[in-house]
Order: C-alpha cells, then structure tokens, then sequence
C-alpha cells in the first residue's frame, strides 16, 4: 500500500447514478484484478474505498454509484482535480485457480473489478464468460468493453428491460465453466452460492474504518479464522466462506 | 535544537506521541509503511484474558470530523498476544510497548496485566476501564470511582511496571474517578477514550451501527478531550497521557499545554497512516513557531 496524489482525468455518467472516473498518478502498488484505493475526500471524515475497475502503468479507472454524500461530491469533481488516494489495497482475485473457461459474475457495482479481471483471463488464454446482472436497462454499463475484451457476455435485467428477464443465477444454471469469480450484493451470492457447481472466488463488500487492517472495523468469520475484509479479503475463496 | 523528549511514569519517551491502542494493531502494519521507531511508543490492541470476535458488522459510521466504531475489543486473547504478536513486533520495533488491557471482571484484569507485565518488551500497562463497546465490563468499571480504584489496586497487586489507568468521558465527573485511581496506587491517567455516540440511516430508518451505538472520536472531539485533561491535571500528580481528536503538531502542544505528559493519536491514524510519523517532523517547526524548546517545560502550561 502506498498513498499517492491522483489527477483526475476524466469524470463522466456513464449509466443511471453510475459514474466512471479516470485517476492518473503511480499504480505500482497494485498487483492484482479486484484490489481497490481509498480515496480521501475534502470534508469528508473517512476515506471511500472503491474497487479498481482497470488500471496501467499511469492511470486507474474506477467506478462508482451515488448513493450518498460521500459519492455525490465525486461526481462533482472535474478533470484537473487532485485526490489524496490510498492505493494497492486488499488481496484481489487469484486468476492461477480459473481452469480453460471461467465465468465472470457481476452484479451492478460489483461489475467494475470484474473488467480487469476479465482483461487478465483473456491475456492469460482462458476463455472467459461473463454474466451482468443490473436491476434495469437505464442502469447497464460496460457490455461493449467487456464484448470488446473478447469474452462471452450475458445481461440480465430484474425487471426484463434487456438482456435476460431475472437475476444471475437464471443464467449462470445453464452454463457450463471451469471456475467462477463474482462481485456484487449479498443476496445475490446467496442465490449464486445454491446453484453453482465448481469452486470460486466471492469479492465482499463492507462498511471500513481504514482500509489497510488497522481498526478491525470490517472482520469476518470464516471457517478458518478471523479476517479483515480490507486486507486479508475482499476477495475470499468458496470453501472458507460461512454463510 | 529543540527537545521533544519526556519522562512518562520513569520511562524515557524520544517524544510524546504514541498512536492509541485499537488504531495501530500490534504495529507492524503500520510498520510496513514507516520505521515505526520513530514514535515514543505506542499502545498496542486491547488485550483481554479470552480471545474475543468483537461485534457484528457494521461497526463503523462516519460523523462529520470524526467516526464511531463499535469494534468490541476483537483481539486473540493474552496468551496469544504474548506468543504470537510480541515476537512479530520485535521484529519492527525495538522499544518497549504500551500494553493496552480491558476486562469482564477485576480478576481478568488482574490476571491479563499479570501475564503481561513480565514480558520484557511491555514498558507500560495501560488498563482500559472506560471501553463503551462491550456490556457487562469495559466502561462499567470507569464509571464510579470506587470501582476504577478496585481495578487499580488489583492490577497493582500484580504487576511491576508503570500502570496508567484510561478514563472515559462518559461519566459526570472524570477528576474524581482520576483521583480514585491515584490514591489507589495508579502511575498514570490515560484519557480520553471515546464518547459514547451513534448515528441513524434515513434509509432504513435504524441505527448504522449493529450495536446501535459506539465510541465517537476523531477531530471533533478533541475539544472535550482539552477540557477533560485539563481538569484530570488539576487534580492529581501522577502524569496524564492526553488523547482525543489529536491530528497535528499543533493539537499535540495544545493537549501539553492542558497537561498531558505524553499524547495519543488515534483515529487520525486511519484516515492518515502516516499521520504520527508526520506529527514528529513537524513538531520542531510548530515548536520554533511557538517558541518552544522544550516539550516537557510545557506539560500544563495553560494552567
């Protein structure tokens, strides 16, 4: 982990209360699809941990939804603004576990870490499926960019506005892959979690104090241990999860 | 040359700031990110006789200029503290530690401040009477004087090294509890831990945290931690180590200048993992800026 001064390139709506913002400072601290950056806020207490949707060596593109004051300043910032960003956090996705053909499962903001991810596997040779779950179609983002990265791409919406009529899960039944890796809310990985059939890597969300492993704001039981979703986590394999 | 040392209960300190316990872990890792013998020590994870999970999640909210947590004391109990996170921080930091301790009863008190008092890397014990996340203990035994002089003169009983007693603000009259703590044997006066507070989602309508409440601390507080010690320093002798919404070089000499002998720094490190090793840069500028030499020519200085 290191802290950096990002610029912020770009900041742009990209789909109903989604945003999609572009930092430009050293990304040498991340390693690994499905790790994520702290980002301090001017007047804002905490810092917001938000995962890396895609990086290179200069630049981190991130997404996020609006959901409260936190991220309602961030969608005002404008190109040129600098944010002191905590970066290089938590432990990502293992990608040397995925077998020939993975399937990617994201739902809504769980759908930024899985581009990069996504981007990995392809690179790697995998043959990579990927399946989008939104609530509607006003609210879908990145079905072009995942097509574009070579894989398989299924949408589904809740209330039938594109794609799939439903949830994840009514995609995810019929298909055949080699391992999974899914973002999204909890229900949804319960949903996923009953049907599934091969090992796997779920990502976690958690309301955090500091991000780095610090404050034990965030624990987590697992059949194992204890663990801090900031640090020993997001990213947690099938077989160690209690449900 | 400015001096920054101080003398905390006959232990030499390079400089009054010590990150608070529950905001540094067992050091090392912060120790990834700076040297962390820089600091004058630091209060290492409240340390209890059983392992302990804490409280379900959330256990965080955001206040404006500060946070409530509702940890719950989550540590892996004395014994492995002493067989697994002292020899880790050795490793990084080749000071002597402050040994941060709570309880259920005066006996788990006695008995943890026991195991960790004869480890040599243990410089001070600092007993946590004043934790507002656990029932049935923590802030219980802080709350009345008689019983915060109970806890002092059992791990007193039992122990060697310097045993600094840390008050929560959430009582009616935190000088006297100070006191109580001072005629029954303590070395010290840590404070203050944190207020208790909570906040409410409008979206669900329920309160943030799942506890329902919390320990309220960062910036905002730091006022009520200036006026508590001030008080705790007119009533007793024994050296104060003053904390609460400490964030700079500046709150640090304020907090001295209230009557602290040593500070700490706790959620500040959250926002800011560097925050304590950037607090000891600036210290000399601040200093010369005031007129300063010496940071223990200082301690109580308002009064």
């Amino acid at each position: 982990m290191k802290q950096e001064i990002f610029e912020i390139v770009s900041n742009k709506k990209i789909a109903e209360n989604i945003y999609e913002m572009v930092l430009s400072g050293d990304t040498a601290e991340i390693t690994k699809p499905g790790q994520f950056i702290n980002i301090k806020l001017e007047g804002f207490f905490l810092r917001r941990p938000i995962s890396v949707c895609d990086f290179n060596e200069n630049t981190i593109t991130i997404i996020y939804k609006v959901v409260g004051n936190g991220t309602e300043f961030m969608a005002e910032l404008s190109s040129g603004d600098k944010l002191d960003v905590l970066v290089g956090l938590g432990n990502g996705f293992d990608t040397t576990k995925s077998g020939d053909c993975p399937v990617l499962i994201g739902g809504g903001v769980g759908v930024p870490p899985m581009y990069n991810l996504c981007k990995e596997l392809v690179n790697e040779g995998k043959e990579v499926s990927v399946i989008l779950g939104f609530n509607t179609k006003k609210e879908i983002f990145y079905e072009e960019k995942f097509k574009s990265l070579g894989a398989k791409v299924y949408v589904t919406t809740a209330d039938g506005t594109y794609g799939t009529k439903g949830f994840v899960t009514d995609v995810l039944k019929d298909l055949e892959y080699s391992y999974f890796y899914t973002c999204g809310p909890l229900p949804m990985f319960k949903a996923i979690e009953s049907i599934v059939k091969t090992s796997g890597q779920y990502s976690f969300e958690e309301r955090m104090g500091c991000g780095f492993g610090a404050c034990m704001g965030c624990s987590c039981k697992t059949k194992y241990k204890n663990i801090r979703i900031c640090k020993d986590g997001p990213v947690l394999e099938r077989e160690v999860i209690v449900w | 040359m400015v001096d920054l040392k101080v003398n905390l209960c006959g232990l030499p300190l390079d400089n009054p700031i010590i990150p608070a316990s529950g905001t540094f872990g067992f050091g090392y890792e912060f120790a990834e990110l700076y040297d962390i013998n820089c600091l004058g020590t630091f209060s290492f994870k409240g340390t209890t006789k059983e392992a302990r999970f804490g409280n379900p999640t959330p256990r965080i909210a955001e206040t404006p200029n500060g946070m409530i947590n509702a940890v719950g004391l989550q540590n892996p109990g004395v014994e492995k503290v002493i067989s697994e996170e002292l020899p880790k921080l050795k490793q990084c930091f080749n000071k002597k530690v402050m040994a941060n301790v709570s309880g259920f009863s005066i006996e788990d008190y006695a008995y943890t401040c026991e195991k960790l008092d004869k480890e040599e890397q243990v410089g001070w014990l600092e007993v946590n009477v004043s934790c507002p996340n656990v029932h049935g203990g923590g802030m219980s035994f802080g709350t009345s004087p008689e019983m915060a002089a109970e806890v002092t003169k059992a791990v007193k009983a039992v122990t060697t090294k310097p045993v600094i007693i840390k008050l929560s603000p959430n009582v009616t009259n935190i000088a006297e509890i100070a006191v109580a703590c001072e005629n029954a044997g303590a070395d010290g006066i840590s404070l203050i831990n944190t207020l208790l507070g909570m906040r409410i989602d409008l979206k669900t309508k329920k309160p943030v945290i799942a506890n329902k409440m919390g320990g309220f601390s960062g910036s905002a507080i730091l006022p009520v931690a200036l006026r508590c010690v001030y008080q705790v320093y007119e009533a007793v002798k024994i050296p104060i180590v003053g904390m609460g919404g400490v964030s700079s070089a500046e709150d640090v000499i304020e907090m001295m200048l209230a009557g602290a002998t040593a500070v700490q720094i706790g959620a500040a490190n959250l926002i800011n993992p560097y925050v304590c090793r950037d607090i000891i840069k600036n210290l000399p500028t601040v200093m010369q800026k005031y007129r300063i030499n010496s940071l223990k020519d200082i301690i109580g200085g308002a009064h």
